[in-house]
């Protein structure tokens, strides 16, 4: 079970979390514009990514918030996160 | 059964660590037995000898207790009866109270006449991948030849029996943080952890036995000049003095996960038995995070494989030096050791203190001359250049031939035949690399010490100490120990610097290296049963290798599966590291070449009650009960669980049949007045100036033209296009809205709506709440509704122009601040009032008082279904658009929202989809079953051609006649036809396929 730094809260168990896949997927700001092919790899193609890859995490049961989590996927060894849209908050732990 | 006889008397050894002036009774088998306070099952029954208390897996041979600890093959016992039950334990590793019960497993009738012995005398028509072969192959027939003996195979095979009442214990689970988690407390451990806690850390140290001390409970080693064990007592005296520092025995790891995180069992009220006092939880399941951890697990000996090596009374060698110096036990007169390391002279000399005579068989041509000339002096009859070839004996080891051995296990030359009735075989020791496995520790072959070792797994915060590590001397644990504790402190940014401490022990003088022997083969006694196992488990032999490697099952992984080398409960702790070295023996590699499988957690089988925890029955899972709960309790409600809440399905009065209480609530609200408990629905708070784009982003339909005191139903889809929830949003002021969601989806919705401003719209100003336990919701349906409500004390005026259908009223009702919605799920004129959660009992007494029926969700979905209302996850399922259900009027075309884009590829686009109808039977009496298949012929030769399925299926009061909703491919451009819904069982029912809506499709009655 990882041990997973919040930005907001610091170092919690994972089981705290919920998972939310990969991170950087932007929401198209003009889908009707996109063609099948383009629209279908933004719902549902993702990669597959072994070694490092930036993903989603929520901290479902404590602040409720998302950020972003660097994790290998070869070896769950885990580092940089960041925040969506804010300022960098002050980590307590 | 005769007396403890194998007891060695008190004044023989000093007594090591069990109790004489506590004797125990127990009973195996329905034979009653005394052993002593400080015995284990095993310890306790080999008092009385070495006889057979288990058959084997496939051949069902007699077999003894082999080793003393987690490394048992053999002893697999069922504890005791009925829900106490707990079948496969160790009985090495049961310790032993007072009125203990055990029983053999494997055994019919009886472990003393078995009859599936015959499967050993058959053995040549068994050989590995024999059921494959038979059962499992191409040939004509195999499948049903599989069926056919199935169950009698099942039931020769398998151990134990699950046990068949309830189990009447408690378990618990411990969160616990620590610095340091040393695993095992041997020499390594115990000095692991006074190193670390020295340097300030804060340190668990868990051990599997019954107390610490790893090897030296053997009760034979001296450190500082004094028995060790003084040594182990000074330690736990100065970890129990330090600051933060806990000491778990009778606590066995069983698996570690990323970030150190480990699951460790504690037994707590388990090894008083079923009489344990009641306060104490039978297991205790610890869930441990440490900074660092210090792996000191030792290490198990290993055996080398010679004919009949199962018989009762051979043992591994350290485990009669265990069994003799621990528990004061030797289970037999005469003792024949088998070895081709230094560390059966340990074994050999304690026997000989004991005096028991003893012939030590060393594989190597010049033992080690110290060694050899100790055990010499001490009389013990050194064979050099011998390993033992055969044991003889059925039920019973009757004596043993040993002869010369050359360097690939063949023997040379004539057998000499030893007198003896115990056997101890040592053909090196395997690391307990186990844990460092779980972590991903690759193993990396030792060939000065012929033993897999676990590779650095520093950078994860993981180090080894001890045995482990494949250190041989009590000064190189001791050492490791030291250093691993203290860097692991360290590490843990503990940094009190502390002072190594200079400790003297007996290893004596350089022994002599390991001469690797894996089988000895050859000239064995020429009878049939001479089989030589590797896997004594599993009944794998050193044939079975031999033919695996024959047939190209070469890879570690292949000898594994079509052997079952190793697939033990076991996990093949003895037999692994031969059975591979054997399959190198055979292909021409080295071990190392050959590799081992991984092992995966748990290290010994954790039982599923310490898994659960307190989290069964009534804690599995919360229950969520609405306000009114409690008149519903006491008014005949039969209840179903909707997620968690409690819902009423339907209330029963006296004398009536569900069905009829559902006809009579459903007839009450078409007819007069029904009143529903709706707080369930999920209800979320949204305020901000841009709530309304993030409606208009999350909802297919418009909100811009929404205003104060309106309310509007939508459906959100996901980015596929595909619904998910539905539900009716108000509008309670220009920045406040209020957001229902089904009751299944609430926390659904909200995450949802939370990811999406939180990751995408960060800029929208919006507040999402969930408010969902703070209201309680009364649904007043029926032509009568209106004269009811108007009657309660309030002042919203519910006439029909200032009180529209779809409109939201905030105001009071019986003195509480109020939300009122009038919005229709029956069809009827309705209004869902809410009000404070502890104000709902009130409310729906008034509503009681005032004539209202109470209606159950089955009366509910009756009445929806008859107006062609969806329900998502019955109408839907996650494949179904708002075309698919004829739903085009709630979507927009005029905007972008979430799902619109892929309603115009290609499969979503296609017109003839699964489209939502009606289906009425043609036998008006019939209801359709939920889930039926539709098909057009139901006569039709396999593969039928299905065309959709049946969503929803009612008896209608209000039809009179039955009908049902259904997904039907094509089905908007099918009206009229006749479809045919398969039964669950056979046959199939006609219906004709209609819009789907049944009742005032106009929909005059809600609004009137």
């Amino acid at each position: 079970m990882l041990l997973i730094r919040c930005p907001y809260c610091g170092l919690r168990d994972e089981s705290e979390f919920s998972y939310g896949g990969e991170a950087d997927i932007a929401r198209p700001l003009e889908p009707e514009t996109l063609t099948d092919a383009e629209w279908a790899d933004y719902v549902f193609l993702r990669t597959n990514t072994k070694g490092r890859f930036r993903e989603q995490w929520v901290h479902a049961h404590g602040c409720g918030r998302w950020f972003t989590l660097v994790r290998d996927t070869v070896t769950h060894a885990h580092g940089e996160t960041g925040v969506f849209g804010g300022v960098e908050p002050e980590a307590d732990g | 059964m005769s007396g403890p006889q194998f007891r060695l008397p008190a004044d023989t050894l000093p007594d090591g660590r069990i109790d004489r002036e506590a004797p125990l009774g127990f009973s195996f088998n329905g034979e009653s037995f005394t052993g002593y306070a400080g015995d284990t099952l095993a310890s306790a029954l080999l008092a009385y000898g070495a006889f057979p208390l288990a058959r084997s897996f496939k051949y069902h041979r007699p077999r003894g207790i082999f080793g003393a600890g987690a490394e048992e093959p053999n002893a697999l016992v069922q504890l005791e009866t009925g829900g106490y039950s707990q079948p496969n334990l160790r009985a090495t590793q049961i310790e032993l109270y007072g009125g203990l019960s055990a029983a053999s497993v494997n055994a019919w009738p009886s472990v003393d006449f078995d009859l599936m012995r015959v499967n050993d005398w058959l053995s040549p028509i068994f050989p590995s991948g024999f059921y494959y072969k038979t059962f499992m192959g191409a040939g004509v027939g195999a499948g049903r030849w599989w069926r056919l003996f199935e169950p009698f195979i099942r039931r020769a095979a398998g151990f134990g029996r699950a046990p068949t009442a309830p189990d009447p214990d408690r378990y618990e689970r411990m969160n616990a943080h620590c610095d340091v988690l040393v695993v095992g407390a041997g020499p390594a451990g115990l000095s692991a952890a006074l190193a670390a806690a020295n340097r300030g850390g804060r340190v668990i140290l868990v051990d599997d036995q019954t107390e610490p001390g790893g090897d030296l409970l053997a009760g034979d080693r001296r450190i500082d000049d004094a028995p060790a064990m003084d040594w182990v007592a000074a330690a736990l005296e100065r970890l129990g003095a330090a600051p933060d520092a806990t000491v778990l025995a009778r606590t066995a790891v069983a698996g570690l996960y990323d970030d150190n995180f480990a699951t460790a069992v504690e037994s707590v009220g388990d090894r008083f038995g079923p009489g344990a006092p009641d306060h104490l939880p039978r297991l205790r399941l610890w869930r441990i995070r440490a900074r660092q951890i210090v792996l000191a697990t030792g290490a198990h000996e290993r055996p080398y494989a010679f004919a009949n090596n199962d018989t009762p009374g051979t043992m591994l060698g350290n485990a009669i030096r265990h069994y003799a110096g621990r528990y004061a036990v030797v289970p037999g007169r005469q003792a024949l050791l088998g070895t081709d390391n230094d560390s059966a002279y340990r074994t050999a000399l304690l026997l000989a203190r004991a005096g028991i005579p003893v012939t030590l068989a060393d594989a190597r041509e010049t033992p080690p001359s110290a060694l050899a000339d100790a055990a010499r002096q001490a009389g013990v009859d050194v064979e050099a250049g011998c390993a033992i070839s055969a044991v003889l004996g059925d039920r019973r080891v009757r004596g043993a031939k040993i002869g010369r051995v050359l360097p690939d296990g063949e023997i040379s030359g004539a057998l000499r035949p030893v007198e003896a009735d115990l056997v101890g075989v040592s053909g090196g020791w395997n690391p307990a690399l186990h844990l460092a496995s779980h972590r991903g520790a690759r193993p990396v072959w030792n060939e000065a010490q012929t033993c897999f070792v676990p590779d650095d797994l520093t950078a994860l915060g993981l180090r080894t100490a001890g045995a482990v590590t494949g250190a041989g001397s009590l000064a190189d644990c001791l050492e490791q120990g030291y250093a691993a504790g203290r860097d692991a402190a360290r590490a843990a940014g503990r940094t009190k610097r502390t002072r190594k401490p200079d400790l003297k022990t007996d290893d004596g003088a350089a022994g002599a290296p390991i001469r690797p022997l894996w089988a000895v083969t050859g000239r064995q006694p020429g009878s049939r049963r001479g089989k030589a196992f590797v896997d004594l488990q599993n009944d794998v032999t050193v044939k079975d290798v031999a033919l695996a490697a024959r047939e190209n099952y070469r890879s570690v992984e292949h000898l594994k599966r079509y052997t079952t080398l190793g697939m033990g409960t076991d996990q093949g702790k003895t037999a692994n590291v031969i059975g591979l070295a054997l399959m190198g023996v055979e292909t021409g590699r080295s071990p190392e070449a050959v590799g081992t499988t991984t092992f995966r957690p748990p290290y010994t089988p954790v039982p599923f009650g310490a898994l659960a925890g307190r989290d069964r029955g009534a804690l599995f899972d919360p229950v969520r009960e609405t306000p009114m709960f409690d008149w519903h309790a006491a008014n005949g409600a039969v209840f179903e669980d909707v997620g968690q809440w409690k819902r009423p399905y339907a209330y029963r009065r006296d004398g009536e049949s569900l069905e009829a209480a559902i006809g009579r609530e459903v007839r009450a609200v078409r007819n007069a007045a029904g009143v529903m408990d709706a707080s369930t629905l999920g209800k979320i708070d949204l305020k901000g100036p841009d709530v309304v784009t993030l409606l208009n982003r999350v909802y297919t339909n418009d909100w811009e033209t929404l205003k104060v005191g309106r309310a509007r139903y939508g459906l959100m889809c996901h980015e596929d296009g595909m619904i998910f929830d539905d539900g009716v949003t108000a509008r309670l002021a220009d920045d406040h809205y209020v957001m229902t969601t089904t009751t299944g989806n609430a926390v659904t919705v909200l995450n949802w709506l939370e990811m999406w401003l939180q990751t995408e719209w960060p800029e929208l100003r919006v507040f999402a709440t969930s408010v969902t336990e703070a209201w309680a919701t009364a649904t007043v349906a029926g032509p009568e509704a209106r004269r009811l409500v108007s009657g309660l004390d309030s002042d919203i005026d519910w006439s029909d122009d200032a009180f529209p259908h779809m409109a939201v009223r905030t105001g009071t009702v019986l003195g509480a601040p109020a939300r009122v919605f009038r919005v229709s799920f029956s069809g009827e004129a309705s209004w869902e009032i809410n009000v404070p959660a502890h104000c709902g009992p009130a409310l729906w007494q008034a509503l009681i008082d005032g004539g209202a029926t109470p209606y159950g969700t089955e009366a509910m979905h009756v009445l929806r279904a008859e107006k062609g209302f969806i329900i998502v996850g019955q109408e839907t399922d996650g494949t179904v658009t708002p075309h698919d259900l004829g739903m085009g009027w709630a979507v927009s075309k005029r905007k972008d929202f979430i799902g619109k884009r892929s309603w115009s590829r290609p499969d979503t686009a296609r017109p003839d989809r699964k489209h939502l109808v009606g289906l009425l039977p043609l036998d008006s009496g019939t209801v359709l079953p939920e889930g039926g298949q539709i098909v057009a012929d139901p006569e039709q030769e396999p593969p039928v051609t299905m065309l959709g399925h049946v969503t929803s299926s009612y008896k209608s009061p209000s039809l009179d006649g039955s009908f049902a909703l259904a997904l039907l491919k094509n089905g908007r451009n099918r009206m009229g036809d006749t479809v045919h819904v398969l039964r669950l069982d056979e046959g199939a029912d006609a219906a004709r396929v209609v819009a789907p809506a049944f009742y005032d499709k106009d929909g005059g009655r809600m609004r009137g």
